[in-house]
């Protein structure tokens, strides 16, 4: 009511001009490029053993990364809301650290610490466990930079259900353990929910990072995203869409679950 | 205080809304050394590492490394770079914020969602597109790929939701009732929005640029194919990558340390925005899902 | 002149929140919008202030089509029940806004904001901000900033409606004495009878979107147009077709021709009223409302059975009372009929 008519046109045209350009035209061409050719070339490219192995290296990635952060969250979230503790403050700033850091930092940091002559190197080396360029490695990377969510999700749901149904259970007689997994999680269910599908999503589309730690090595530990940094360095063109379709399609569904479970948060 | 119960009221009374504690007061010193632990090995640690290294052929070395042309050229053009970028998506934005809170327009939803997209798609991902859209091969005519332009497009690509997210909570809780009784008093629109929406904003737009910012200057995949590593267009990330492929370990973490600075500086400025806004009580700007809700962290 | 509206309609996705209102508000006057939730009296105010447009029907304010300005150029002062103070601002400042956008030089301004400030008894607090303000002054604040610029109108949405009963009743006989020393035409919307008689000299009663009835105070309580005016102002016992006020209901201890018989369920009393709550025969509950002299020449007690005797009684749908009693029962003309009537002025 407060804005004009050509205001408000005016404001409409420049910020959705802005974001057709920026954000839509190019999530559309993502599909159009891929097929351009038809969907041999994309198709031929992902079920390359290479391709396939890939997938299944970000599929592993995720599915130890991702419980990881999200146990580590919960926790962290009830420690954080519902207990005092001086350096809380100082827990919340190194949560925040992994978003403002750059991925290649993480990356090289991961690398120092476990290489060689790094602190860690020698002694996991002895022990004939690898950490670079291996598995182990690119799931530490992953789990530095998806740290964050969970948490961060988690805390204001838990700060705004407040202690009252809990204190309730107690009354009734239950314990710490039957409390949360009764009580406490259902009621913030939907932020952890919100927090595991942004971890998912950072932890799949992880590039920097993982690229140092794992040296990206063809058919042994190489991501889809490194995969497809790989192809398109090979002049690989529809090798690099078919994979990108695959993590685009990913981030899509991402999207959707994003929004839907936003809602629900909401509600 | 029943003995066995859940709540053993250790904070006085009164005391503030998640105080109390839950876990019996063992379970809460576990707790938190498990926190600290896991903290301590997925972060702290290979920080520690990296600052390490960066020092470990003494200070001058450390200075040397940082102060290459390469290195300098690099940190300029990130800078920079991420300045702009901040600044023309704090602009449309804060439009978009407006658009997705205060206006109706069918496709609302899609564009709502649509703008998480960044946060979503692996970076790499979109450096592809962008190179396809707006380098050699592109249908528009423009042939940006491999200039500076490049990164400031591919920067605009990855920061834009976290201005519109930060701004958008801060224009859902605002009393409209303030624009109609700035209105009752003869303000136009625009004096609306200078006097009333943009300071009430304030808080929630710098966060956001702050954030915006931190994220920008480690951007790294989606800068990495569109821009590439040609001296005049590498950005500082990129040439850390090209320092450890050259073996320059030390090097590397040096200007690494170095950007690391500048980001805890941009964390740092958030903060304090926080405690300000909250100390004159303007609408909360509240870390966490607010402000950062899929923050995709330094790049990706 | 005052304001007048015409014929508005004015409707939400489905909800019909406006059905072809009128009224007259005379100018100077301190006109009250009354009526429950949902009646349309917020939307009534809103549309006079242009916050809201009308699908149809006009807004004029001392003579002039206001229907089509924005709410910036209808000089209208406006009163939010939350009182939508610019929180980023010191009361000065907020007091000061209107001028400020005028351009007015700072001499005038501070002048104007001070003798407002003095007005509304808000003196000292010009540097604090309105999160330091208790909710009556923030109100208070409101006001002095609608009446900065000397507006035409002045419309308050509910305005005492956030506040606590006591600051409540306070600001009320503020209000009233302050429009006795300013005069501007003054709408207030509100929710609360009481309030709305303590303060207004005018009433419309709204409901569903029409007006019931309009008038003062004194008229709408003796003088119902129909049943939702009775029972909304005042309250009201329904015996049948006709509504009797618990005051109007005579409690006697020996039956007549026109009394019903009745069993007393509680007795309550309240201050200097009593309140007998009585049964009828046919299940019926009603209340009648006794002084404590009454009660206790009655010596009434809990369990007793009574006799009822209306003294006035009024129906609204064609038919006489059964138990006139001379000449107070006038009522018969005020047959409304249904809801739907209403009113001019």
């Amino acid at each position: 009511m407060t804005a004009t008519a050509t205001s408000r046109w005016g404001l409409r045209v420049l910020g959705l001009g802005y974001v057709f350009l920026l954000l839509l035209l190019p999530l559309g061409l993502i599909f159009y490029k891929t097929f351009e050719h038809g969907i041999a070339p994309p198709l031929d490219a992902i079920t390359s053993p290479d391709g396939l192995h890939a997938l299944k290296l970000t599929l592993i990635t995720v599915a130890i990364a991702v419980p990881l952060n999200t146990v580590f969250g919960i926790g962290c979230a009830l420690l954080l809301v519902r207990h005092k503790w001086r350096f809380n403050f100082l827990v919340d700033a190194v949560i925040n650290l992994p978003f403002a850091i750059s991925p290649i930092v993480i990356g090289l940091s991961l690398f120092l610490l476990y290489g060689t002559d790094g602190w860690f190197g020698p002694t996991f080396a002895e022990a004939g466990i690898k950490i670079l360029f291996s598995v182990p490695g690119m799931v530490l990377a992953c789990i530095f930079v998806s740290l964050p969510f969970v948490v961060r999700e988690t805390v204001p749901v838990l700060q705004e259900i407040g202690t009252e149904q809990e204190q309730a259970a107690s009354t009734l007689g239950a314990n710490a353990w039957q409390t949360f997994w009764r009580v406490t999680l259902p009621a913030i269910r939907w932020g952890v929910a919100y927090g595991v599908v942004l971890t998912t999503a950072r932890v799949l589309g992880e590039f920097g990072a993982v690229s140092i730690v794992s040296g990206s090595i063809s058919g042994q530990t190489q991501t889809l995203p490194l995969f497809v940094a790989k192809q398109y360095e090979n002049f690989n063109l529809p090798g690099a869409f078919g994979a990108s379709v695959l993590l685009a399609l990913l981030a899509l569904t991402t999207l959707l679950a994003m929004n839907l479970l936003k809602r629900k948060e909401d509600a | 205080m029943e003995a066995g119960t859940l709540t053993r009221s250790r904070a006085p009374r009164g005391a503030p809304r998640g105080a109390r504690v839950r876990l019996p007061g063992v379970g809460a010193g576990l707790g938190r050394g498990m926190v600290v632990l896991y903290l301590s090995i997925i972060v702290l640690l290979p920080l520690a590492a990296l600052t390490d290294q960066s020092l470990s052929l003494g200070l001058s070395h450390f200075w040397d490394q940082v102060t290459q042309p390469q290195a300098i050229k690099s940190l300029k053009l990130t800078l920079v770079a991420s300045l702009i970028v901040v600044l023309i998506n704090g602009f449309f934005g804060t439009i978009l914020a407006w658009l997705l809170v205060r206006d109706e327009f069918p496709g609302k939803s899609i564009v709502n969602a649509v703008i998480d997209l960044p946060f979503a798609l692996p970076t790499i991902v979109a450096s592809l597109i962008l190179i396809q859209l707006w380098g050699d091969k592109s249908p528009f005519g423009v042939h940006i790929a491999l200039t500076q332009a490049a990164v400031v497009v591919a920067l605009l690509f990855v920061t834009l939701p976290f201005v519109v997210r930060a701004v958008q909570p801060l224009l859902m809780e605002m009393d409209q009732e303030m624009e109609e009784a700035a209105a009752s008093l003869g303000a136009g629109g625009f004096t609306i929005f200078r006097r009333i929406i943009f300071p009430n904003l304030l808080p929630g737009l710098g966060a956001g640029i702050a954030l915006a910012y931190a994220r920008a200057l480690g951007e790294f995949g989606s800068v990495l194919l569109f821009a590439g590593g040609l001296p005049s267009t590498m950005v500082s990330s990129v040439f850390i990558r090209q320092q450890i492929e050259s073996g320059n370990d030390t090097g590397a973490a040096a200007v690494s340390v170095v950007l690391l600075a500048a980001s805890l500086l941009c964390l740092a400025v958030v903060s304090l925005i926080q405690r300000w806004s909250s100390r004159h009580e303007r609408s909360q700007v509240e870390v966490g899902s607010t402000i950062m809700p899929f923050a995709g962290g330094g790049g990706v | 002149m005052g304001i007048s509206v015409e014929g508005a309609d004015k409707r939400f996705g489905d909800f019909q929140a406006l059905k072809d209102v009128s009224i007259e508000v005379p100018d100077g006057s301190l006109t009250a919008l009354l009526g429950p939730s949902g009646s349309g009296k917020s939307t009534l105010l809103r549309a006079i202030a242009g916050l809201e447009a009308l699908d149809s029907g006009r807004v004029l304010i001392e003579g002039e089509d206001v229907s089509k300005k924005p709410t910036q150029k209808r000089e209208v002062g406006f009163v939010f029940q939350h009182y939508a103070a610019f929180k980023h601002m010191t009361v000065y400042e907020n007091v000061g806004f209107g001028l400020k956008i005028r351009k007015q030089d700072k001499a005038q301004i501070s002048k104007r904001v001070h003798e407002l400030l003095d007005l509304v008894q808000l003196e000292g607090l010009a540097d604090r901000y309105p999160s330091q303000l208790s909710g009556g002054q923030r109100q208070r604040m409101a006001l002095a900033r609608a009446l900065a610029v000397e507006p035409q109108v002045l419309l308050l949405d509910e305005p005492f409606g956030a506040l606590d009963a006591k600051v409540r009743k306070d600001l009320r006989t503020w209000l009233r004495r302050l429009h006795e020393e300013m005069h501007v035409t003054t709408i207030f919307v509100t929710h609360d009878q009481e309030e709305a008689m303590d303060v207004a000299g005018q009433l419309v009663v709204m409901n569903e979107g029409r007006v019931e009835q309009s008038g003062s105070a004194d008229e709408l309580y003796e003088h119902p147009a129909n049943e939702f005016v009775m029972s909304f102002v005042g309250e009201v016992n329904q015996l049948g077709d006709h509504f009797v006020r618990p005051h109007d209901m005579e409690v006697v201890l020996d039956p007549d021709e026109r009394t019903q018989e009745g069993l007393v369920q509680r007795i309550v009393t309240l201050g200097f009223e009593v309140r007998v709550e009585l049964v009828l025969s046919d299940g019926t509950e009603v209340w009648a409302q006794l002084t404590r002299a009454e009660l206790q020449r009655l010596e009434l007690r809990e369990g007793q059975i009574a006799y009822l005797r209306p003294v006035q009684a009024k129906s609204f749908n064609g038919t006489s009372p059964s138990h006139p009693r001379g000449a107070s029962t006038p009522h018969g003309s005020h047959d409304g009929g249904d809801a739907e009537v209403p009113a001019a002025v």
